[in-house]
C-alpha cells in the first residue's frame, strides 16, 4: 500500500529525517498561504500515487505566494499516469550542491531486504545501475540481527563516499533502514537525498510502500496519518475485471476467491495457496505462457464463489483455456475446487475437459476430487507433479 | 435447479414432518435444507452443489430416510 509523499514526509518526520519546511495544500489560498509562512522560494508538487510528476508538469516552482497560487490551479487537474492529484505539497526549495539515492526493498530471492545506495541520485536508480554500476551498492540486511549503522557505512563506502559525507549519511540510512523494518514496509526510498550548499543533507522527496497485510499492525500510524481502511492505495485504478473480482470475493464470507489482476495472455489462471498463486504465475512465465490474470483462491470458497471467478476469468477476452492449480492443500477441499471450476466452463457453455488445460490442486479431500475430474475428463495430477511442472504442461496445451 | 455433484433425497414422512425438518435445517452447514411456511421441509436447490458431505443430516434423521448422492459416482 503506497503512501502519498506528504504522508510518507510526515512518517520521515516522526523518526528525525531532516526535512524542509512545508505544508500540504487543499487549495490555492492554502497553497498561498503556505508559501508566505515558508517564505522565499518554494516547489509545488502535486500528491499523486505515481511517479512521472516532473515530466507530467505536475511539479513547479514559485518565487511568490501568489505565483505558489497559481501554480495550485495549473497542477490540481494534471492526470499523471491515470492519478488524479490529492492535494499539492508546498515545500521550500532549497540550494543543493549533490543529490544521492537510498532504497530499501524487497531481494524475493535472497528472501531478505536489500539497502540501495547510489551517490548520482534525483534519476532513475535502474538507469544508474545500468550506466554506472559502480556507483550504486546492494547491500542485504539481516532481519534476526539487531540493524547496525556499520551496515550503512559499509553501503556508502561501497560507492566511495568518505569523510563527512560518510558520517552525515550513516544515521540517515540508519533511520530508514529501521523505519522499513518497524513498519513491515515492502519500499522506503529517498529520491533525492540531497546535500545543501551548506553541507546538511535533506530529504527532498520520498515515498513509501507498507505490506497490506500489515495494515491491521501498524493502524495506529494509518489513523494518525488520516489514511482510511477502505483505501486501498493501489498503483492505478482497478479495471472493470478487476471490480468485478472483488464483487465475487466479497459475494460470499467463505474462504477468498478474488484478488484478480487482469493480464493480457490467453491462458486464465484459478490459483491460489500459501504463496502458490505467484509461484504458479511465475512458472507459466517461466515456462513462455501467456497469463490472462493474476488470482487468489484459499481457505476453502464455496462452490458458487469459486465458480463465479472461473467464470469471469473465462468472460475475459482472450482466454482460451484455464489452469487450475493450487500449492497442496489443507483448509481448501479439492472436490469442492474441483466442482467449482467444471460448473464455471459448464455454465460459460464450455467443454470442461477441453477448457481445463490442467488440474493440480493435491491435498484435502483429493480423491473425491479427483472422481470429480475423471467423470468429467479433466486431465489432473497429484502432488508427484511439481507445481513448475504442471504449469508447464498447461503451457503445452496452449495455441 | 437441481445439483450437478449432489442431489439429497428425503422420505416423504421425514420431509412432513415439522420437527425432523427443522432439526435437519439446523444441522446442515451449508443451508441444502430449509422450510416452508408450513413448517414442512423443503430442499434449498441452488445450495446443493455446497454440500460437504459431512453425513450430519443422515445422522440427525431416522436411519436411511435422508440420502445424499454422489452424482459423480453415477453412470
Ligand atoms: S451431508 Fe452435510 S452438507 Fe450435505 S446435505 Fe447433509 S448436512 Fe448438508
Amino acid at each position: 500500500m503506497r503512501f502519498y509523499e506528504y504522508e510518507s514526509k510526515e512518517l520521515f518526520a516522526r523518526h528525525g529525517l531532516p526535512l524542509g519546511q512545508r505544508a500540504v495544500a487543499e487549495s490555492a489560498d492554502q497553497a498561498r498561504q503556505a508559501a508566505a509562512d515558508i517564505g522565499g522560494s518554494v516547489v509545488l508538487k502535486s500528491q499523486v500515487l505515481s511517479g512521472g510528476r516532473m515530466k507530467a508538469g505536475a511539479v513547479k516552482f514559485a518565487d511568490t505566494p501568489d505565483e505558489a497560487a497559481a501554480h495550485f490551479d495549473a497542477i490540481m487537474p494534471i492526470v499523471v499516469n491515470g492519478q488524479n492529484a490529492r492535494s499539492v505539497l508546498v515545500e521550500s526549495k532549497s540550494p543543493i550542491a549533490k543529490e544521492y539515492y537510498v532504497g530499501i526493498t524487497w531481494d524475493g530471492r535472497r528472501k531478505l531486504p536489500v539497502l540501495i545506495f547510489s551517490d548520482m541520485g534525483g534519476i532513475d536508480i535502474e538507469e544508474v545501475a545500468e550506466t554506472h554500476p559502480e556507483h550504486v551498492s546492494k547491500t542485504h540486511i539481516s532481519t534476526i540481527l539487531p540493524f547496525s549503522p556499520r551496515v550503512a557505512k559499509e553501503a556508502i563506502g561501497a560507492v566511495g563516499v568518505t569523510g563527512s559525507e560518510l558520517n552525515r549519511l550513516t544515521p540517515i540510512i540508519s533511520t530508514l533502514v529501521e523505519i522499513f523494518l518497524h513498519y513491515d514496509l515492502t519500499l522506503a526510498e529517498i529520491n533525492p537525498l540531497a546535500q545543501l550548499e551548506n553541507g546538511k543533507f535533506i530529504v527532498l522527496d520520498g515515498h513509501v510502500d507498507m505490506e497490506a497485510e500489515a495494515r491491521d499492525k501498524h493502524k495506529a500510524l494509518l489513523d494518525d496519518l488520516g489514511i482510511q481502511p477502505e483505501e486501498t492505495r493501489q498503483a492505478r485504478p482497478p479495471t472493470d475485471f478487476e471490480i468485478k473480482g472483488a464483487q465475487v470475493d466479497a459475494s460470499d464470507h467463505r474462504g477468498v476467491a478474488g484478488n484478480v489482476v487482469g493480464f493480457d495472455g490467453n491462458l486464465g489462471l484459478v490459483i491460489g495457496a500459501g504463496g502458490g498463486s505467484l509461484t504458479l504465475f511465475d512458472a507459466v512465465r517461466k515456462h513462455g505462457g501467456k497469463p490472462a490474470n493474476y488470482c487468489e483462491i484459499g481457505g476453502n470458497p464455496s462452490v458458487k464463489k469459486a465458480k463465479e471467478l472461473t467464470k469471469l476469468i473465462l468472460s475475459k477476452p482472450g482466454v482460451e483455456k484455464i489452469a487450475v492449480m493450487m500449492n497442496v492443500v489443507s483448509n481448501t477441499r479439492v472436490d469442492i475446487v474441483a466442482r467449482a471450476v467444471i460448473k464455471g466452463c459448464i455454465e460459460s457453455g464450455r467443454d470442461p475437459a477441453e477448457t481445463i488445460a490442467i488440474f493440480r490442486i493435491p491435498g484435502s479431500w483429493e480423491d473425491e476430487g479427483f472422481k470429480i475430474l475423471k467423470k468429467y475428463n479433466v486431465e489432473f495430477c497429484d502432488r508427484s507433479v511439481s507445481m513448475y511442472e504442471a504449469a508447464g504442461r498447461a503451457v503445452a496445451k496452449m495455441s | 435447479m437441481a445439483g450437478m455433484f449432489i442431489d439429497v433425497v428425503v422420505a416423504p414422512e421425514v420431509a412432513k414432518d415439522k420437527d425432523l425438518a427443522a432439526k435437519l435445517t439446523e444441522v446442515c452447514p451449508v443451508a441444502i435444507f430449509a422450510v416452508n411456511g408450513n413448517g414442512t421441509l423443503k430442499i434449498a436447490e441452488e445450495n446443493l452443489d455446497e454440500c460437504v458431505l459431512c453425513d450430519l443430516c443422515i445422522e440427525a434423521a431416522p436411519s436411511g430416510s435422508v440420502q445424499v448422492k454422489k452424482l459423480y459416482e453415477t453412470e
